[in-house]
């Protein structure tokens, strides 16, 4: 018996150990990023244009360019990738050869490197289709990265709904459609949500395939066909051609609090959703 | 005597794959009475259940033969409207399963679902609903909290309630009665009671003494046949095969 313990008060600190690495290591990152990039951040860093290449300034433009690209793509990705959940989930016999093909097709797509959807979408829509450096072939982009993401969680999410409910709505007399767009979605919803939040993350953080497609205009993005700089490209930017890594911080800064303020709006209204429907 | 039909099957044989589920059904249920349908687990009766609404098909690989009238009309015809069929066939399960819902949400999801949009046509409804599955006096003053709330037996007793405001001529019961404790087994029993003065009432159980107590036919099945089908009173008291004699008395099952 004693060695059990010795052996278990081990592992306990081990884990204990691992679990704390994480929690440093994080700390650590966000805490030198608000250090080195706190210096810069004001109102003005926030709001206005940068000038001299980002020498000077702030980095509304990128800013704006990072929300609009985020919003479209996401726009542009979630009905496809929900649509294609609810297909795969709910409508697909199970083993068809369809579904197989859009499941494995999915499942190659998550694992691509960012840079080789960057080269598509420049031979494809910035190019062959003639839409140039702008919102929209950026976005279209992203979208197709981001597609995988929200199909397997909305998936997931839908597959947990519990079977009842479907037997049920059914034997109500209710159609297909009736019990998917009144049970099955509110059901997922959260999971869904879930997957979307993830996605906004990879939206903000790409920059590769943003610089292939969207450009780096230091232009104040307008319509979709307009070329823009998100934050990640302006902080690649002024980081690799040494232009200022204190504005780099700055910008890092920034996108860490962008984030968080997206993820925490997604909660409150996940919360809310929840609540307004008096679930569980 | 006026003895009126209300379903009737036709050499009802029901397949998983290469699995024979059911073999040959012939069933004559009449109105406003409780039909019991007995049987050790795995006989068929609960498949059998599910042919009166063709619940079976939502299973990938099944496939019934024979046919099923319900009030003469053929279940099983190419032309039929599978969600009117199923809203004059209800079915309340063995596990309750409400809605993440409100409790006033559940009742009115299947009139909304057939069209009922004024408010206080649904709110009548949900009222009448709960009334008659013996639940409003409980729930009355908390109609908008969520059902998950509510114990197994009010669960069970949602669930009817929510059959019930669809206004099905049919009651199907997949041994409602198996996930409650005894004070809501009885309460259950009582509504059923009730219930079979407007509707036609079919139950599976396992429960030979809730058969005896509740229902006015019982079907022994064993094996996917139907091996005896009688008035509750003869089958239990002078049962004519062995094999309905040897269940009911307990030496097998």
């Amino acid at each position: 018996m004693k060695t059990f313990d010795w052996k278990e008060k081990l592992l306990t600190v081990l884990f204990w150990l691992a679990a704390l690495a994480v929690v440093g290591i994080l700390f650590s990152i966000i805490g030198y990023i608000v250090w080195k990039g706190i210096a810069v951040v004001n109102l003005d860093f926030i709001l206005e244009a940068p000038s001299r290449a980002g020498r000077e300034g702030g980095i509304s433009i990128a800013i704006v360019g990072t929300v609009y690209l985020t919003a479209v793509s996401l726009a542009i990705a979630t009905p496809l990738g929900v649509g294609t959940a609810i297909y795969l989930e709910e409508y697909a016999r199970r083993r068809s050869k369809f579904a197989y093909l859009v499941n494995l097709t999915s499942e190659t797509l998550a694992g691509v490197p960012s840079i080789v959807f960057g080269l598509f979408g420049f031979v494809f829509f910035v190019i062959f289709l003639g839409m140039g450096w702008s919102v929209l072939s950026g976005s279209l982009t992203l979208a197709i990265m981001l597609l995988p993401t929200i199909t397997r969680t909305a998936q997931e999410a839908i597959l947990a709904v519990p079977h009842e409910y479907r037997e049920n709505s059914l034997a109500l007399g209710a159609s297909k459609w009736q019990t998917v767009s009144r049970i099955i979605i509110p059901s997922a919803l959260p999971g869904i949500v879930t997957g979307i939040i993830l996605s906004i993350g990879r939206a903000v953080g790409e920059t590769a395939a943003v610089i292939l497609t969207a450009g780096s205009s230091l232009g104040m993005p307008g319509g979709l066909f307009d070329p823009a700089r998100t934050m990640s490209v302006h902080l690649y930017i002024l980081a690799t051609e040494g232009i200022s890594l204190e504005r780099a911080f700055g910008t890092a800064f920034l996108i860490v609090i962008l984030v968080i303020v997206i993820n925490y709006f997604a909660n409150l209204s996940l919360y809310r959703l929840s609540h307004s429907r008096n679930n569980r | 005597m006026g003895r009126k039909i209300k379903i009737k099957t036709e050499d009802i044989s029901v397949f998983y794959r290469d699995f024979q589920a059911l073999f040959n059904i012939n069933i004559e249920i009449e109105e406003n009475k409780v039909t019991a349908l007995i049987g050790p687990s795995g006989c068929g009766k609960s498949t059998f259940l599910r042919t009166i609404n063709r619940l079976n098909e939502l299973i990938e690989g099944t496939r019934t033969k024979g046919q099923v009238y319900l009030e003469d009309v053929p279940v099983y015809a190419k032309d039929i409207n599978v969600v009117a069929l199923r809203k004059k066939v209800g079915i309340v399960f063995q596990k309750p399963s409400v809605f993440p819902m409100t409790i006033y949400e559940n009742v009115a999801y299947g009139p909304k679902i057939h069209g009922v949009k004024k408010k206080n046509l649904l709110n009548e409804i949900v009222e009448r609903s709960l009334k008659a599955a013996n639940l409003w006096d409980e729930v009355s003053s908390r109609l908008n909290s969520p059902a998950a709330q509510l114990s197994g037996g009010q669960q069970q007793r949602l669930v009817i309630a929510r059959v019930l405001a669809v206004e099905p001529h049919v009651i199907l019961m997949d041994e409602p009665a198996s996930a409650l404790d005894p004070v809501s087994t009885s309460k259950l029993e009582e509504l059923i009671s009730e219930l079979k003065k407007k509707y036609t009432i079919v139950i599976v159980t396992h429960n030979m003494q809730q058969a005896a107590r509740v229902s006015d036919y019982t079907g022994f099945f064993l094996n996917g046949y139907l091996v005896e089908f009688n008035r509750t009173s003869e089958l239990f008291v002078n049962p004519r095969d062995k094999r309905t004699e040897d269940y009911i008395t307990g030496r097998f099952g």
